[in-house]
Formats: structure tokens, sequence, C-alpha cells
């Protein structure tokens, strides 16, 4: 997994409330057997008029020359719907490192964590104020202080994240490692726990 | 101080506490599919590790198999390709694979129950949203991305914070006409799509007692539309009943063992929970969705709220985002309003029961000649089942075709999808944009209400029909 610690960004600014892993990724992509190449089919139906890829759609933001960036800032609920870790692949291979919402759903937000992805939770009054940027603008987020800031204003806000998701974050450490060196416990578990 | 039905599960299951982190919790059972399983294996034997307890798995192919001549090679290359890819795998790791063609295939929230796997007190995991529905057993279900399937391949257990708890109570009495798909359409309506975010949702109350297994899973099914983590239902004598003499089951000595822990599996009467949520039931009409989440949803007599009551801005322009999706004005009504599709199935509603509600209504009467269907049974158990009662005849009199088992039209991986621009009444679960195919228009109901408009064409009030 890759590892962040620190990161300035310009931010894609998506206005939409409950966005559902369907349209982050639409199911019929869900065939392939490995993690690559969702980038290109992140958001395909908002991107694309009849998925024709000569056919952007003007007014969806990844369309948009002046917003770039490494950040999405979306309004709230953001991941709701099928558990697809497929969203988060076509997130990271799209080239965001983090994704910031008022609100994450439960599954999105592990699935993102697993991939080097950070799920920053803000206030909606915070995401209200990002959200009244210039796309000029950039964001600082910090994963050691575990901080926001808004480059331009100076306004800045605290987001939450364990420790131990933090760890593995700052230094690319996956769960499955620290699991594997876990099996005499799990045996153990297992012995005591029959029935 | 007691404790939740979810603590107790929970608690038993935790192998160690991580410090200012998740708990390291051991999951008694796996169910895999072909759509999130491949980069799970590939994952495992990049690491040159292998699957620590196969025989805690059991795999099937669901989510992209054609339901009509299963028989035959499936003809979408890559669909092809990916379920032969589970057959590879499961063959290479020594998974049990309930494949296309097994007697056992179905929708694996379908079969887990049916098979009698999913028992109370487990803890359950697989990589699709839906395995909440294995909550109405009393047991802790819930769906995980395929790095999480991967380190239950690795492991046998999974890296989860402790949710906080809520409890539902449904009490009182059902009207007529309104079954368990609209209670669960109404509790999402009341507190949003994201309303149960961050929670455990135990569902109790006399109505929910009152309901059959297959109308309880229906309930925990939907949990993940409201955000929750899961959902669950105490066992009692119905699930007990439900579950004893199905093929994987206890028996002799071991199920009296496991019926004696499983009747301790209840919520102390002091236990407490972080949010309780308190419906009765006679307030619960037949429900139907208008928008493009399944929080969007109202009594089938009701009207779309107007645009002046949203007071947010950005709520505002997403009601109007969905309602240009649907192609609705706010404020009106949908009683009475053509259709073009019903779609029955989905782990949802595509069990027997549902079959019998829908062969209730449409017995002696042929469908709406407009109409276009899908009917997807959720398992061949099932489909078996409807032969065995001779609701293929109804159903074939009707004028209606019966499909082979999958997901089918729920998500529109495989070709059975809505056309453009078209309604669909679905008793499936998610009506996002494009689900059921690209500008396809989902309309969430009861196998009741799908079968009211199977018969008149349009948004039909069931009880209508019923009186």
């Amino acid at each position: 997994m890759q590892s962040l610690q620190k990161i300035t960004s310009r931010f894609i600014p998506l206005r939409i409330e409950n966005v559902d892993t369907d349209q982050i990724i639409p199911a019929r992509f869900l065939k392939a057997t490995t993690k690559d190449g969702f980038g290109k089919n992140l958001f395909r139906d908002w991107r694309y008029e009849n998925d024709d890829e000569t056919k952007p759609k003007a007014d969806f933001v990844l369309n948009q020359q002046q917003y770039s960036g490494e950040i999405l800032v979306a309004a709230k609920n953001f991941g709701c719907g099928s558990s697809r870790e497929h969203a988060a692949w076509s997130i990271q291979d799209y080239g965001f490192k983090v994704v910031v919402s008022s609100f994450f759903a439960d599954i999105f937000k592990n699935n993102a964590l697993n991939n080097g992805v950070l799920p920053v939770t803000v206030t909606d009054a915070f995401l209200q104020q990002i959200f009244a940027q210039g796309a000029e603008d950039t964001l600082t987020v910090d994963l050691e202080a575990q901080t926001i800031t808004i480059d331009a204003t100076g306004a800045q806000a605290q987001f939450d994240i364990n420790s131990y998701k933090k760890t593995c974050m700052l230094n690319g450490y996956d769960d499955i490692d620290y699991l594997l060196n876990m099996k005499p416990e799990i045996e153990a578990y297992e012995k005591a726990n029959q029935w | 101080m007691g404790k939740t039905l979810f603590e107790k599960i929970w608690d038993k299951h935790v192998v160690k506490q991580i410090e200012d982190g998740p708990s390291v919790v051991y999951i008694d059972k796996h169910f895999i599919h072909e759509v999130t399983s491949p980069q799970a294996f590939s994952g495992i034997e990049k690491r040159g590790a292998k699957l620590f307890r196969p025989q805690q798995i059991v795999a099937t192919a669901d989510h992209n198999v054609p339901t009509l001549h299963q028989e035959l090679p499936i003809k979408d290359a890559l669909s092809k390709f990916q379920v032969d890819t589970l057959i590879d795998n499961c063959k290479k790791h020594g998974v049990e694979l309930y494949g296309l063609g097994h007697q056992y295939q179905g929708i694996v929230h379908v079969i887990g129950p049916e098979l009698g796997i999913t028992q109370p007190g487990m803890t359950i995991v697989c990589g699709d949203s839906h395995t909440s529905t294995h909550g109405a057993f009393g047991s802790i279900a819930f769906g995980i991305g395929t790095s999480e399937v991967e380190m239950v391949f690795a492991s046998q257990c999974i890296m989860q914070s402790k949710p906080k708890v809520m409890r539902i109570n449904i009490d009182g009495e059902l009207k007529n006409g309104v079954v368990s798909k609209d209670i669960i359409l109404y509790i999402i309506a009341q507190i949003s799509a994201s309303g149960a975010t961050g929670y455990f949702v135990e569902y109790a109350g006399s109505a929910i007692r009152a309901l059959s297994m297959e109308a309880r899973m229906t309930i925990c099914n939907m949990s993940i539309e409201m955000g929750a983590r899961g959902g669950m239902i105490a066992p009692d004598q119905t699930t007990f009943d439900y579950i004893k003499g199905r093929l994987f089951a206890p028996k002799g000595a071991d199920w009296d063992r496991k019926l004696a822990a499983w009747k301790e599996l209840y919520t102390d009467a002091d236990a407490k929970f972080d949010v309780e949520i308190n419906i009765k039931a006679e307030d619960i009409d037949p429900m139907i969705t208008y928008g493009t989440n399944p929080g969007m949803g109202l009594s089938v007599r009701g009207t779309l709220p107007t645009i002046e009551s949203f007071t947010d801005a950005t709520e505002k322009q997403n009601y109007e985002k969905a309602l240009a999706y649907m192609g609705l004005q706010a404020g009106q009504t949908l009683l009475g309003m053509p259709v073009q599709n019903v779609f029955i199935g989905s782990c949802t509603n595509s069990r027997i029961e549902d079959f019998r509600l829908v062969a209730s209504i449409i017995k002696g009467k042929q469908k709406d000649p407009n109409i276009k269907t899908l009917i997807v049974p959720g398992s061949q158990e099932v489909a078996k089942q409807i032969k065995a009662e001779g609701l293929d005849k109804i159903f074939a009199e009707a004028g209606v075709e019966i499909r082979q088992a999958g997901c089918s039209a729920c998500l529109g991986m495989n070709e059975d999808k809505i056309p453009a621009g078209e309604y669909c009444i679905s008793t499936s679960n998610r009506n996002f944009e494009g689900r059921q195919g690209a500008g396809a228009r989902t309309l969430l109901a009861s196998p009741l209400t799908a079968a009211a408009a199977l018969l008149t064409g349009k948004i039909t009030d069931i009880r209508d029909i019923l009186n």
C-alpha cells in the first residue's frame, strides 16, 4: 500500500450528496479480475454522454479544466451503497490521494483506507468553506498532525483517524501483514472457542 | 449493566483489541462470489500465503450470471472469464463452490439461510453490502470490501472498529396489504439513506416478532440502505423452526447444545442503546420510492415533497437532480402513473414467500400487455419449490416467464437491464441512477405492489385489488 504523510494540492469540488458507489464505478465495469485501470471509468455515466468518451458532459466537474488536483471534495454521505472496493480503486487510479466529505459511508471508508486513499471527515460548515474557494486555491492535508487547511484563508480543521490506521497509512502498511503475524493468537482463540 | 444482542456476539468474537485501533474479530462464515473475490485470491497468492480456513468459506456465482440458458456457456466473454476464475480459484484453494448448474446455486444471501449455513450467534461476512440479510437469524453479518475478503482468507479475522448500536422497535399490527418490505422502506424514508451510518441496528417489537424468517431477511437486507453496518433480529422459535432440518443445520445432540446457546441470544432488559427509535406498525402504508436513493420513499398514495420544503441549498439541488433523472415533478402523486417494467427478484425479495405473495395476486389474471417482466427466483431451490407448488403455472397463465436464479436486474451486471427512460417497479434494494441500466428509472416496492403493477400497468395501491 502507498504511504501518505502530507499533501498540498488543488481540489475538485463535487457538490453532490449521497454519492453512491454505482455512480463512482458502474456495475458493468466490475467484470475485471484485477485492480488496474479503473480510473478511466470513474464516474463514467456522469462524465460522458451515452458512455461515449468523445462526448464529455460539460457540466460535470471532472470535465471542467479549471479544476484539478489530488483531493476530491464531496458533499455528505459519500460512498454509500454497494461494498465494491472497485470504487476506491477507481478513485485511487484516477489520481486522488484524499477524499474530503462531511460524512462517509462505513464500507467505503474502510475500503479507501485499505488502498492508501485518506478519507477526511470535516464539519458541514468547514465543507462549505472549502466549496467557497476558487479553483486555483489549495488545501493542505497533514496526516501526522491530523489537520486540513484551506491555504488561502488559513482556516484549519482537525480530523479523526485511529492511531493504528494512521500508522498504517503513514508507513504504507496493510492489515493483512498484521493479521498474518497474529496466527498463533488466532489459533489459540479457535481452540478456546470450539463448540 | 446488561448487554445488547450485538455486544454479546461481538464480545465473544474479539480475538484482540488493538490499542486506539480496530478490533481483530473472528469470522465464523465467509461467503464469496465471482465479482469481489478474484483480486483477493490473487492478492493472497502474491503474498505467497494460503487460505487459513478454506472449510469456513462457501462460494457461489450470482452477480454476473445469465438468468436464461444457464446450461449453455456464458456469452459475454468478460463475465465468463470472471465466473471461470471463481471456479479455478475455488478448486485451487479448496473452497466449496455452488456454481452455475449446481443444485444449491443462487444469490449468496438466499442460499446461506436456505441451506442452514446461516445460524444464530455467528459472525458472517461477504464481499457484498447486503450480507446484513443474515442478521435476521441473530448473527452479526456485514458486507466487506475485497481487501477485507483477502484479510479473512489470510487469517479468518477482520479488523473492525466497534460500531454504535441502535434499536428500532416496530410495535402493533400491520395493515392489510403491508408487508416487511414496506416496513423497511418506511424506516429508511423516516431516517434517510445515511440515518444509521456508524450503527449496527437491532429490529425489535411485536410487529417484527410476528414476521416469518423470510420477511425478517427482507428487513435486515436493506439495513445498509440507511447506512447501517448491519441489522439483526434476536432469534426465537420462528428462527429455530426455520433452521431445524436444513442441510447444514446442526443435528442430534449438536442441535440440542446449539439451541440452548441460541436461546441466550437476546438483548438484556437493562442494556443500553446509543439510539432508540419507535415506530407504530399501523402508521405504515404500502411504500414506493420516487427518487435516486432508498431514503426517497413515501406511501403509494402520497405526494412528492415540494421544492420549497428544502431549506438547504445542496439538498434542494440534489432533490431537483433526482426529479430530473426520474422524470417526475415536485408535489405530484405517483398513483396511477404508467410503468413499463416489473422486476421481481434480488436478495431482498426473491424467496418462495415472495413468489407465493405475487402468485396470490395474479392467479387467474393476465398481466398488462404493456408490461415487460423480469421474474427471477433467488436460488435453484426456490425455483424448484415454485414448480413443486405449481406457482409456475399461475405465472405462465398470467403471461409471465420465470427465469433462472441470479442477481439479475437488481444491479444490471448481466444482460437483464431496464431500458433508459423507462420506469421499473422493482422488489430490489437500490434505486440509484443507472443501477438497473443506464438511464433506468427504478421505483422500489414490495412484491405485492409489484404484482399489482404487473396486472394494471401502473402504480397501484395493492389494497384497491385486495378489497
